[in-house]
């Protein structure tokens, strides 16, 4: 065994007699993040239109951040252990040790290229099989991916997991063995659900205010151990395949878009004009 | 007996949620391109009363799916409800709006049956007898045709705006309307939900203004918000934001628009520094004028955009505010 897994399970071997002795205390939080190109990265499709070009710049998923936040002050309130886990090619490592900098105790890394090509349902089984001989408390994942945006991995996670789960939350209360948290619902809702632990919740952004890797964080982050996992390892739990992308490509313009042009003062002018001769409004 | 689609409809304390009109409609044009039949489905405890609206519409059937456990929503619940009437219709593809309510329990529901939701499409495309749903990706920089690459049943939700609600085909006559009793075991339902309640009462109705200037990440700075108020002033508008400033604390959440925050539609919407994320775009797509500036000119934003302006919003905000206000003094 390469001795990287031997000190791991020293470590989770602290946690899980911690655990079991004192569990209404402590919260052990896995957080589920993921890399995605930056928000302004110009994308290019591959030759195959299936896929972007892959030379973008990447960042972490923005609610995958608010989720790690969440878990991060859950901890400093009940102590515990934050886990992060996310899967991908080498790069995305960043992602992890971005979280361990920032105080997050170990990280996980489905490290293959393919896991990128996974639909919603096999990204989630391969996490639960990365994750079974874990005991969470709590699962965190951000609402949704800024890439495919299915808004589904995390209630399919606690759908395989067989527990409870709770989407969009904006606000977590822990008490003796259950939780209590607020959703957001359409149209300024909101609702508080109280749930069992443990369980998977979806974290809305803007649920607190993020925080930045210190210096001393992003030293001790080197020491924190990032499990790797192989696809091999999961491949057994994984399947193909339920939908596929046929093709990708630049949206369909629907409206015609008229391009106003020139030095900032004549485009005010131009405008100015528009608004009061056009639309009217002035 | 031909293939099925199944709408499943969505109440919202006693009333359809109009949503469930559009996906209605998006349900109708796929039963035209397809030939198959179509269903609806409205789950809850008092599902009969509004099955008799849906069933004047052009469907063949309404299952209103009944247990006293679907009172107050839960996801576990509505999962185990509709599972059992899927299980026993059979339908090919089932069809919801792409709600709040719907994202907490469809993943759920087609994992539990060992399948999967083609989520929050904007359309479909019926090529050489293959159905693909089309949607929204990498923030609606991009859209992809979708397939299934499973067996039936499919599902597919349908983003707000998708299809248009007022353009749902009445029917003939009415529909049948089946009564489904479902059996919700003990021990099914985990969540307790308490109510649901509106925070601290809004300040501003934007629904109501006119002219909104909106401001989003590009306004880069809570300092600069000023300069988007003064145009807002001069224009004689309501300010108003994309979600990261209200999160930000920048402006109250009651000035947010979107899907979380509020949908509006006025004459004129001035998007500064918007990049025109779908969450947002749901929420302002029905202004009858959208002016867009940012300095990125591929941000999704311009898709929609009647007027573009590629560039610095810090160049272009304040020389337009002084000939708003040249221009109000003239007249």
């Amino acid at each position: 065994m390469p001795s990287a897994n031997c000190q791991l399970l020293i470590y989770t071997d602290k946690f899980a007699a911690r655990n079991s002795y004192v569990r209404s205390n402590v919260l052990k939080i896995l957080v589920c993040m993921k890399q995605v190109p930056q928000k302004d990265a110009p994308l290019k499709l591959n030759d195959a239109a299936t896929w972007i070009r892959e030379d973008v710049s990447y960042e972490v998923n923005e609610p995958d951040a608010f989720a790690l936040e969440e878990a991060l002050r859950q901890r400093e309130k009940h102590t515990g252990e934050v886990v992060v886990i996310t899967s991908g090619p080498a790069r995305s490592q960043q992602v992890l040790r971005e979280a361990l900098a920032k105080g997050a105790d170990r990280a996980i890394h489905l490290e293959d290229n393919a896991f990128v090509g996974l639909d919603a349902f096999n990204t989630a089984k391969a996490f639960a099989a990365a994750i079974k001989d874990e005991k969470f408390d709590l699962i965190f994942t951000g609402l949704q991916s800024d890439d495919y945006g299915y808004a589904q991995t995390g209630v399919i996670l606690a759908e395989l997991l067989g527990w409870p789960h709770a989407t969009i939350i904006m606000h977590i209360e822990k008490n003796e063995t259950s939780i209590r948290v607020k959703r957001e619902l359409e149209a300024g809702f909101f609702q508080y659900v109280d749930m069992p632990l443990p369980a998977v919740l979806t974290i809305q952004s803007g649920i607190n205010k993020l925080r930045y890797a210190t210096l001393i964080g992003i030293k001790q982050a080197k020491n924190k151990p990032i499990r790797k996992v192989a696809l091999a390892e999961v491949q057994a739990a994984i399947g193909e395949n339920l939908q596929k992308i046929e093709r990708l490509y630049v949206p369909e313009k629907t409206k015609k878009t008229v391009h106003i042009d020139g030095t900032p003062a004549e485009i005010a002018k131009k405008l100015v004009d528009k608004l009061r001769n056009e639309l009217r409004v002035l | 007996m031909p293939d099925a689609i199944l709408v499943v409809v969505e109440q919202r304390e006693g009333k359809l949620n109009r949503v469930s009109w559009e996906t209605i409609a998006g349900g109708q044009a796929i039963a035209a391109a397809t030939g198959w039949t179509l269903d609806a489905a409205i789950v809850g405890e008092n599902g009969s009363a509004l099955a008799a609206e849906v069933a004047a519409k052009k469907v063949t059937k309404v299952y209103a799916v009944e247990s006293p456990k679907l009172e107050p929503y839960t996801p576990d619940a509505f999962a185990a409800a509709l599972k059992q009437l899927i299980a026993a219709k059979q339908p090919k593809l089932v069809l919801m709006p792409h709600t709040y309510q719907v994202r907490d329990f469809v993943p759920k529901l087609a994992t539990a049956m060992g399948r999967t939701v083609i989520s929050d499409c904007i359309g479909f495309k019926h090529e050489n007898g293959k159905l693909l749903f089309t949607r929204q990706m990498f923030q609606g920089k991009l859209a992809a045709d979708v397939s299934f690459a499973s067996e039936a049943p499919w599902f597919a939700t349908f983003q707000n705006g998708a299809f248009r609600g007022d353009q749902a085909e009445a029917g003939a006559s009415a529909a049948a309307i089946e009564t489904v009793k479902v059996e919700i075991t003990d021990g099914v339902i985990r969540n307790k939900p308490q109510d649901v309640f509106k925070e601290a009462k809004q300040a501003v109705d934007l629904t109501q203004a006119e002219i909104i200037v909106s401001v989003g990440r590009g306004i880069k700075e809570q300092k600069n918000i000023e300069m988007a108020k003064q145009l807002a002033e001069a224009l004689g508008g309501e300010l108003a934001a994309s979600r990261p400033i209200c999160d930000n604390g920048w402006l109250p959440m009651d000035r947010q628009i979107g899907s979380s925050g509020q949908t509006v539609a006025p004459k004129l919407y001035l998007a500064l520094g918007i990049s025109g994320a779908i969450q947002h775009i749901v929420g302002m797509k029905g202004a009858r004028t959208i002016i867009a500036v940012n300095k990125d000119s591929e941000a999704p934003i311009f898709e929609i955009a009647d007027y573009a302006i590629v560039g610095n919003l810090f160049d272009i905000v304040p020389p337009l505010t002084e000939e708003v206000k040249k221009a109000k003094a003239g007249s």
